[in-house]
């Protein structure tokens, strides 16, 4: 069977974009909530936008927690995207408290309560590497990505961080350990420089 | 650091553009999607359409543009107009468009913002505001193109607005839209000093100093254009190249 990319829709959120993107830089974007089809992928993306809770009771419902567990242990190339990204964590104290995936330690927290600080951060912010990423190969460190959230990650291990932005904090953007990676960002709504990382994301997949 | 955003606005009548985009280049001048795509050449950060279709049949029409802009082109779009109900913010976030503006049925339905924004968050759901002056610092929430009066002042109805679920607002000054002599300041300093979501500054603009104006002294997060844009008095670019030799911090 033809290579694919599962991009797994899990209610959270329009995938046309993610997935068009996807394929325009040459990846085979399946959208699919089937464990299946997950599990026989080539390379899994987790896109999505709203809140964390939702997102949990969403995959816990589609039977998805294990399935994704596996997916990132498996040694597949696995992104995560926005609220993907958030919810590759071990917990998030978005309304409440709430046990993400946990496949990268870590948690998640709301932006501060500063004067001036709008939140959601919406709109281009700069990206700056910290570590060598392949998904950032060819990607101009301080390049501007389109962000929309309200909630970031924090990492137990600096090491799992791959670029760092600022607002109000400077917070991890991107994070990455072997074959898992994710941004907070949307590369699908990035222009140009979102295209290129979803283009290497294509590549490692290609290997 | 957060760039301030600059966002042409196309408006859509029947699935065709409206105001003349003058694209010599483009095969069809009048295709959303052909002028949704020269902005993002041209470096636009984000695009708005607003449906002006009269017609409700042919308002499905505008579901078509949506999804074909979003396979095409890869920068945020949020679409307006004519919104009413649930149904049609699915539909259109279905399309594509990656957020709504809701501005009249809001006002009859607050419940709406609420609603959705449980529904689809926060991010995706805009409160459109036309606001004009009706005494000295005071503002008020006009309908139907600026005819209906509500009797709601505007700063209360964006705290509103924030309240309810929305996870930004777009304000439009009625006196100044179509003037081409700026963004109403005070106005937009007032809304945006107000929320803690971002707000999009919308009529009045006619150069480069009226969008400096706004996102300095008028504390706004971005600024929404159409006609300097469609008669191509400046491209995306021209007016981030001038706006970046201000000192503000754009994308480019």
């Amino acid at each position: 069977m033809k290579k694919y990319i599962a991009v797994v829709d899990f209610g959270m959120g329009n995938l046309l974009s993610a997935s068009k993107a996807l394929d325009s830089v040459g990846g085979n974007a399946v959208v699919t909530e089937s464990r299946r089809l997950i599990e026989d992928a080539s390379a899994v993306v987790l896109p999505g936008v709203g809140a964390f809770s939702d997102a949990m009771k969403n995959l816990k419902k589609l039977r998805l927690v294990d399935t994704l567990r596996a997916a990132a242990a498996s040694g597949k190339p696995f992104l995560g995207i926005c609220i993907g990204l958030q919810l590759l964590y071990s917990k998030s104290e978005e309304n409440g408290s709430w046990e993400g995936l946990d496949i990268i330690p870590g948690r998640v927290v709301r932006f501060p309560e500063e004067k001036g600080l709008k939140v959601p951060q919406i709109g281009w912010n700069n990206v700056y590497k910290t570590k060598p990423c392949p998904l950032f190969n060819g990607v101009k460190d301080g390049s501007f990505f389109y962000f929309v959230h309200s909630y970031y990650g924090i990492p137990d291990k600096r090491g799992d961080i791959a670029a760092t932005t600022e607002y109000g904090v400077k917070f991890a953007s991107a994070i990455g350990r072997d074959n898992v990676s994710a941004v907070q960002f949307h590369p699908e709504k990035s222009q140009k420089a979102g295209l290129t990382i979803l283009s290497n994301f294509v590549k490692m997949v290609k290997q | 650091m957060l760039a301030k955003r600059i966002i042409p606005c196309l408006d859509v009548k029947d699935g065709q553009v409206v105001k003349g985009v003058k694209f010599l280049e483009l095969q069809k001048a009048g295709d959303p999607v052909e002028s949704a795509s020269e902005y993002d050449r041209q470096g636009g950060d984000e695009l708005v359409f607003l449906d002006i279709t009269a017609s409700h049949e042919k308002r499905k029409i505008m579901i078509d543009v949506v999804r074909r802009t979003a396979s095409t082109i890869f920068i945020p779009l949020t679409v307006g107009g004519g919104i009413k109900t649930v149904g049609d913010i699915r539909a259109l976030l279905n399309a594509g468009a990656d957020k709504v503006s809701i501005n009249t049925a809001a006002i009859e339905n607050p419940d709406i913002i609420s609603e959705s924004s449980k529904l689809f968050g926060s991010q995706c759901i805009v409160t459109a505001i036309d606001a004009k002056k009706v005494s000295n610092e005071k503002w008020e929430i006009f309908t139907h193109g600026g005819r209906n009066r509500t009797g709601i002042d505007a700063v209360k109805w964006a705290k509103k607005a924030v309240k309810l679920g929305s996870g930004e607002i777009l304000l439009t000054s009625m006196d100044a839209d179509g003037t081409k002599k700026g963004y109403d300041i005070a106005l937009t300093k007032a809304i945006s000093e107000s929320v803690n979501v971002p707000v999009i500054a919308s009529g009045g603009a006619g150069n480069v100093e009226h969008m400096y104006e706004v996102l300095t002294k008028g504390k706004a997060d971005a600024v929404l254009a159409a006609s300097i844009f469609h008669y191509k008095e400046y491209t995306v670019k021209k007016v981030k190249q001038e706006l970046r030799k201000l000192g503000v911090n754009v994308r480019i």
